[in-house]
């Protein structure tokens, strides 16, 4: 095939421009605006300011340890509850397909705002559902937003609630994909369900499985939405502040630009070493 | 009666009734959404648990366009959304299509920064992003803002240079010796063939634009420049419209997109499935 330099570059180039401006310098930019003081007028470059108050910051820690603490457990949930549904949907036995996959796979369209909305008045404690359905059968109701650990519950499921489904899309092509005929060939040799889903499709799916936590890690790991609207900014008192919340309250509420790159910063070197480990998961094995 | 077969049932009645509670609890809060956008407050405040729609959803309608300008909001996303997807779906599919038809130099690099920013968390170019559009280019509470800068997407492009390159190139090839520009081809050949992949991926861009809050929640907080989401996000934890009229919000942003999912489900699918499938 000859280089077509010229040609190749035209079809390329408002998506390349608009990568350079929007993409590309921004993250140079961050980087060199995390090195500066930017409550002053002009800025000054102050190589150890934020990263200096980072390190010392007891809300950077709190915020770090809400979102890690939300990953270490709400992702495993999740990931475990795709494979659930993508493996049952994936059934010859199942009837009635199509309303399954819509109960399933309608979280998807919901926007962030409005499944908030939903959640906090679910979870209200006085008039919510949820404690109305607790009472009505005997147990005592639960004040979901005054206290850390039900607040951080609520979040999870709701987001468990949101992307379970889509993970579930993905993680259900993957099984598709797979030769049926592997699985006769195992049915014939007697071997069980359960083993046939333990020692042939977990085996096979786990470059797709991998894929799904390592964007649903990103993904949680920039939580902003249902702490900022469902336990109103955190709440309560900073208990399920996440690392996005943070950077928000010190970029734009604070108008701290130099502090909240830092934080930006934090957030990829998390994110950049959590795909080496993928890349480390799913390498071929020599 | 085998009883390979009675087990095959057995199997069957414990899969419905593994699932089928499951599927009524996923579908649980998108149903007392609707709900609740049909009940006066006195009824979501009541003691008792409804589960059957009211008749309030009018009203509730009302007391959120009296507290902000909800339908003038929907207009502004719908708007962003149609001119948004379009403006993606030709550039990514143009970056598609360069990247599948077409040998170049840099190749490896454009490929290399289209896979890197798939896992760079967002938050690394929200800052200078706000500045730079805020402060520098003056288009704080503009459309500009709310559908150039979401214009750069990695998925996409991915998802088009696949659906480009599976295409034979005998096809491009015959309309080349016949003297056809490169951009007719493109254009008149390439992109028609690629119609359902155009749809799945025109589906996702503007269900991502639709929904998108961070950024418009940032870039335009101007009352009469909010999209909707925002709109209704201001109004989530105050007093000044009551909970029937935030639901009724949340069942005009949702509704219209559960439709859309239930008639093209598997172009949906289909867009979804295809950001893991490299």
């Amino acid at each position: 095939m000859r280089y077509q330099n010229a040609t190749a570059y035209r079809f390329l180039a408002p998506y390349l421009l608009i990568f350079s401006i929007f993409w590309l310098w921004p993250i140079i930019n961050s980087f060199l605006i995390s090195f500066q003081a930017t409550r002053t007028v002009p800025w000054r470059f102050a190589p150890t300011f934020n990263w200096g108050r980072l390190i010392g910051d007891p809300a950077f820690f709190n915020a770090l340890k809400n979102t890690l603490l939300i990953l270490v457990i709400q992702v495993p949930v999740m990931i475990t509850l795709a494979i659930v549904m993508a493996v049952l949907l994936n059934s010859p036995l199942l009837k009635a397909r199509g309303l399954y996959r819509f109960a399933f796979f309608a979280p998807v369209v919901v926007g962030e705002v409005a499944y908030s909305a939903v959640f906090r008045l679910l979870f209200n404690l006085d008039y919510g559902i949820i404690n109305k359905l607790l009472n009505s059968v005997g147990l005592p109701r639960i004040d979901w937003f005054s206290n850390v650990t039900p607040a951080m519950a609520v979040i999870m499921i709701a987001v468990t609630w949101r992307w379970a489904g889509y993970n579930a899309i993905i993680l259900l092509a993957g099984l598709q994909s797979i030769p049926q005929d592997v699985y006769e060939a195992a049915t014939l040799d007697r071997v069980s369900k359960l083993k046939q889903f333990f020692y042939i499709t977990l085996p096979l799916l786990k470059p797709i499985i991998v894929f799904c936590a390592v964007l649903s890690i990103i993904g949680t790991m920039q939580l902003f939405t249902e702490p900022f609207l469902i336990t109103e900014r955190g709440g309560p008192g900073g208990g399920t502040e996440t690392l996005g919340l943070l950077l928000y309250r010190q970029g734009f509420r604070s108008l701290n630009f130099g502090y909240a790159s830092a934080i930006a910063y934090t957030m990829a070197g998390l994110a950049i070493a959590i795909s080496l480990v993928q890349l480390w998961l799913t390498r071929d094995p020599k | 009666m085998s009883s390979r077969s009675s087990s095959k049932l057995g199997r069957s009645i414990a899969l419905h009734l593994f699932l089928t509670p499951l599927a009524l609890i996923w579908l649980f809060p998108l149903w007392m959404m609707v709900i609740f956008s049909t009940m006066p407050d006195r009824g979501i405040f009541s003691p008792s648990i409804e589960l059957l729609p009211h008749g309030s959803f009018l009203d509730n309608v009302n007391n959120l366009q009296r507290g902000t300008n909800f339908i003038g909001a929907i207009g502004i996303s719908v708007s962003v959304a149609v001119t948004y997807t379009f403006l993606s779906v030709l550039l990514t599919s143009m970056a598609g299509w360069a990247l599948a038809r077409y040998q170049f130099f840099g190749k490896g690099v454009v490929v290399a920064i289209i896979l890197g920013t798939i896992t760079l968390p967002y938050a690394v170019v929200l800052i200078p992003q706000f500045i730079m559009v805020a402060r520098d280019f003056k288009l704080a509470n503009t459309w500009v803002a709310l559908i150039v800068p979401p214009l750069f997407n990695s998925l996409g492009v991915l998802f088009m240079r696949q659906s480009f390159s599976m295409m034979p190139g005998d096809l491009f090839d015959a309309a080349r010796v016949e003297g056809v520009k490169e951009w007719r081809i493109f254009l008149f050949v390439a992109l028609p063939l690629a119609r359902p992949m155009l749809a799945a991926l025109a589906i996702i861009l503007f269900l991502a634009s639709w929904n998108n809050y961070l950024w418009p929640l940032l870039i335009n907080s101007k009352p009469g420049a909010m999209t909707a989401p925002v709109a209704l996000g201001t109004l989530i934890g105050l007093t000044k419209v009551s909970w029937g009229g935030i639901m009724a919000g949340a069942v005009m942003l949702t509704v219209p997109m559960l439709v859309v999912f239930v008639l093209l489900q598997r172009h949906f699918v289909a867009g979804i499935a295809a950001g893991a499938i490299k």
